[in-house]
């Protein structure tokens, strides 16, 4: 039986603190490549995994290029799914490489580890800003939110990354971590969070890394059912709704962030891509848009949308 | 009431000193001031508050603090070690107390 949840509607919450949510100057193009990843980790907001067939084409890809190109947009940042296993990746990011000073790739870690060498000699050469997942300094925590073995992996995996200069100080090759809770918990502050990472993991496998980023889980996909199954839901979605902050709307993501889906429909943000809300709340494709909305624009709101919200929020 | 312990009193916490509210102020001033990051930080003071609700075995602060560490950042291997300093130190209070038992054994024995 599903549990009873109220909370107050987002959009309600923002009005009685005299807020709104809209566009600020669109600064970042978020690219998401596609649903197929070779884990299926139990708090994928886009229930990510092996088999699915979601994968961005060619077609869709050259499109996101010419916008990305018309735009010219401070950085662009790939996401996915496992965006390492969608065939033509390497292609997209080298034709994405000259339109922003900025390029990213969301990686798992384990996916990155399958390419090998070559693939990652590739990312280095592209300057490409590597973001990966890495939940917990714990190996239990780690393997329980994204699979049994990839703590090791992900261990083995920073580990040559740090040896092609990635995350080490002067290379200019950045390598990020994120850590989102194993659990129906908040995270830690970032910035002891940095500290703690920074220091065990130089301490005790002797890897380094760039930054740290902490984010709150998003009620959504895979993590909303387990809430649900595990009676977490009204807890987990009171929890986020208690820890609303005002002080972090106006730094939201959403405001400087263009997200665009495998299949080229625009969204806010990879939350309304995996909800289905699409930016101006009908479908629009990459092709059909000249540059991203201007500023003023009004941000889409839903009730996930407390996960940013909670405590110094996902910026 | 069916138990003495009910999991939805631990949100009443605030009102239990509702009939002495300027006593129960300072209370909850002072304890804000405990956990804040001091020179311990956050995360290790909420493992002290867990080993420490073990010790005195609260239900409350096993709920609270539990929560509470993961969201400081500690991991659960962290929790069982801190758990573990509260069982040896009860264990060991009581160990300790042997020495009682033996200087009064020495005293009455042949």
């Amino acid at each position: 039986m599903s549990e009873a949840v109220t909370v107050e509607p987002f959009a309600s919450v923002l009005r009685r603190h005299g807020l709104e949510l809209t566009r600020g100057e669109t600064t970042t193009l978020q690219v998401n490549v596609g649903r197929l990843c070779n884990q299926a980790c139990r708090h994928c907001h886009l229930e990510a995994g092996p088999g699915r067939p979601e994968v961005m084409g060619p077609e869709t890809m050259d499109r996101v290029v010419r916008f990305a190109a018309r735009a010219g947009f401070s950085a662009v940042d790939v996401t996915g799914g496992a965006p390492e296993l969608v065939p033509g990746i390497l292609d997209l990011l080298a034709a994405l490489r000259p339109h922003t000073p900025r390029l990213i790739l969301r990686s798992n870690l384990t996916a990155l580890r399958e390419r090998g060498p070559e693939f990652w000699g590739r990312l280095r050469d592209l300057g490409v800003v590597i973001v990966t997942s890495f939940p917990s300094v714990s190996r239990a925590q780690t393997d329980a939110q994204r699979g049994a073995g990839v703590w090791e992996q992900s261990l083995d995996m920073l580990r040559r990354l740090n040896e092609l200069g990635y995350g080490v100080e002067g290379t200019g090759l950045e390598l990020d971590l994120v850590s989102n809770p194993a659990g129906a918990f908040l995270p830690p502050d970032q910035c002891r969070a940095e500290e703690r990472f920074r220091r065990d993991l130089a301490r005790r496998w002797g890897i380094a890394f760039s930054h740290l980023y902490t984010f709150a889980n998003v009620p959504l996909g895979r993590y909303r059912c387990w809430l649900e199954e595990s009676g977490n839901l009204a807890g987990y979605l009171e929890k986020l709704a208690q820890a609303f902050n005002p002080a972090t709307v106006g730094g939201l993501m959403c405001r400087t962030q263009l997200s665009v889906a495998w299949d080229g429909v625009l969204y806010d943000c990879d939350f309304h891509l995996a909800a289905g809300l699409p930016l101006g709340g009908r479908p629009r494709h990459v092709s059909e848009c000249e540059g991203p909305p201007p500023a003023g624009t009004p941000v889409a709101v839903a009730d996930h949308c407390y996960a940013c919200t909670a405590g110094s929020g996902f910026t | 009431m069916d138990t003495y312990y009910d999991p939805e009193d631990l949100a009443k916490f605030p009102e239990a000193g509702k009939d002495a509210p300027e006593i129960t102020q300072k209370f909850f001033e002072y304890y804000q001031a405990v956990f804040a990051e001091g020179e311990l930080s956050e995360r290790e003071k909420a493992l002290i508050a867990l080993a420490v609700a073990h010790a005195v075995q609260c239900p409350y602060c096993i709920d609270a603090y539990t929560r509470a560490s993961l969201e400081k950042g500690a991991t659960p291997g962290e929790m069982a070690e801190a758990v573990h300093v509260a069982v040896a130190i009860r264990g060991g209070a009581s160990l300790v107390h042997g020495v009682q038992m033996q200087n009064v054994v020495e005293k009455i024995s042949l």
